[in-house]
């Protein structure tokens, strides 16, 4: 109990942080956690098959994913969750399908788009990795006589993931900041608390220099993960 | 090195000139939140209208002034104020004393109430902890109608909160929410009267508890604007007195 009456005192006074408010930054930092985590891993579960099918060499399986990767990359993140969220309303039935009450809240349209779009980010951040594999192990594999499937699952895929953790690991952090713009869609992430509090407090400072803080916070943790990943998996790129 | 103090003088210039050119107003700007209709939209070839652009507009005519309408999001409206963004806000801004404490206020023009809309079908009969436990809620960001619906039935009910009323009524429209909570005109304008309108008011108008819902609708100034102020405070009273103020009532309210 000792820690909860020094937080009382802390909090003395102080018109903006009140122990309510922080409940929202509270429930807001969890909202974002869960929103950027689930679409990150299911864009990422997306974005394995997508990036060997996308260097594929038959045009019909890599066409239409670079349609995809092209039209998710190429436009704001921002529109595609409009079109999900406001769109999928006008979609004839579906307010008496069995995804209704899925989609009827603000969470799942916010996560399906997310996932698409860093699905599409992450197929092509794959895609240059395996494109980059070196020949020599290319052709080593052949001489074993490994068949197409082994020598992915154990050649070109492996060194490729290594390859792209670096630019994965900006991937991740585009993503959390990305987030930031679920709170159009009356998400309370940690942006929406923000401008919760922003327009209640009439205090533009205050609510957005501490939710700054917060997401500063998260991008170091993100940042070391891949850091201490990149040392494990990349030791031998490093100089003797 | 002379270069920089040079910047810096032209800076300070620009500054006292700015505020010179401040303290008699012949130009006034006012920031709104749009649509919020009947109080302010526009029409389909996109000419700004609504109760409290023609009543500001008749205010500066009657003042000999110019005016002219900024389009600020609801929930930066007041930090806009104070950053000179527009020199007023006439927006439907109901007096309290939380925005007491950060604008000073003009006489108040007009006072509506709020109400509760739901769908037709909807089984609700009285707003209350029971009814509404469990239901999403929508309301506009930083409107009172947020703070009273998040300190009531933030609790029990999932309470959402839109940047603009429109995108609140679109959700109202597609069936997320269960009701919306908006002042009284705007719900009749946008629901009940709406092409579908297949809505309904619940409950009563509500109008207490006063900290919520104050003293009725004001033009909001910064604080030192007072001149200002009385200024549009003689003008309104002078436009009740012709009659051009229920002219213009007419127009948006006629029931």
């Amino acid at each position: 109990m000792e820690l909860m009456t020094w937080f009382t005192e802390l909090l003395e006074g102080n018109l903006i942080f009140t122990p309510q408010t922080l409940s929202y930054y509270w429930d807001g930092l969890v909202t974002t956690t869960q929103l950027v985590f689930l679409s990150l891993l299911a864009g990422l579960v997306l974005a394995v098959p997508l990036a060997i099918g996308r260097s594929s060499r038959h045009r019909w399986i890599s066409l239409p994913i670079y349609a995809y990767t092209y039209v998710f990359r190429g436009t704001p993140l921002l529109i595609q969750l409009y079109i999900i969220y406001y769109g999928v309303v006008f979609v004839d039935g579906i307010q008496e399908s069995i995804f209704w009450p899925l989609l009827r809240e603000a969470f799942y349209p916010a996560l399906i788009a997310f996932t698409l779009n860093t699905a599409a980010y992450t197929t092509e951040i794959f895609r240059g990795a395996i494109k980059a594999t070196a020949r020599g192990e290319i052709e080593a594999a052949r001489a074993y006589g490994m068949s197409q499937s082994l020598m992915m699952r154990r050649i070109i895929l492996p060194s490729a993931f290594r390859r792209a953790l670096p630019a994965y690991g900006n991937e991740v952090i585009f993503m959390l900041h990305a987030s930031a713009i679920a709170s159009v869609v009356t998400l309370m992430d940690l942006t929406g608390a923000a401008r919760f509090v922003y327009a209640r407090f009439y205090a533009p400072f205050e609510a957005f220099l501490f939710v700054a803080a917060i997401y500063l916070c998260l991008t170091f943790a993100i940042l070391y993960f891949f850091r201490f990943l990149e040392k494990r998996l990349l030791a031998h790129l490093k100089p003797a | 090195m002379y270069r920089f103090l040079g910047i810096t003088l032209f800076g300070a210039a620009l500054v006292a000139g700015h505020a010179h050119a401040r303290d008699s107003y012949d130009h006034v700007r006012f920031g709104v939140d749009v649509p919020y209709e009947p109080m302010e939209y526009r029409t389909a070839d996109g000419e700004l209208t609504g109760f409290d652009i023609d009543l500001g507009n008749a205010l500066c005519e009657q003042m000999g002034i110019t005016c002219e309408w900024i389009e600020q999001q609801w929930d930066g409206i007041i930090p806009g104020l104070m950053a000179r963004n527009y020199d007023a806000i006439m927006s439907s801004m109901t007096i309290n004393e939380e925005r007491r404490e950060q604008v000073l206020f003009s006489d108040a023009y007009l006072t509506v109430p709020s109400a509760w809309f739901a769908p037709q079908d909807s089984d609700i009969e009285t707003p209350n902890e029971q009814t509404l436990d469990g239901l999403t809620l929508g309301v506009q960001r930083g409107t009172l109608q947020d703070s009273y619906a998040t300190d009531f039935y933030g609790d029990v009910a999932n309470v959402r909160r839109y940047a603009t009323a429109d995108d609140m009524l679109l959700d109202m429209e597609s069936g997320r929410l269960d009701l919306v909570f908006v002042n009284y005109p705007v719900g009749k304008t946008t629901l009940l009267d709406s092409e579908r309108g297949d809505y309904r008011v619940v409950g009563e108008m509500i109008r207490d508890p006063y900290e919520y819902f104050g003293d009725g609708i004001a033009i909001a100034f910064r604080p030192r604007d007072e001149a200002l102020a009385e200024r549009f405070n003689t003008a309104l009273a002078e436009l009740q007195e012709s009659g051009v103020y229920d002219q213009i009532h007419d127009r948006y309210f006629s029931e």
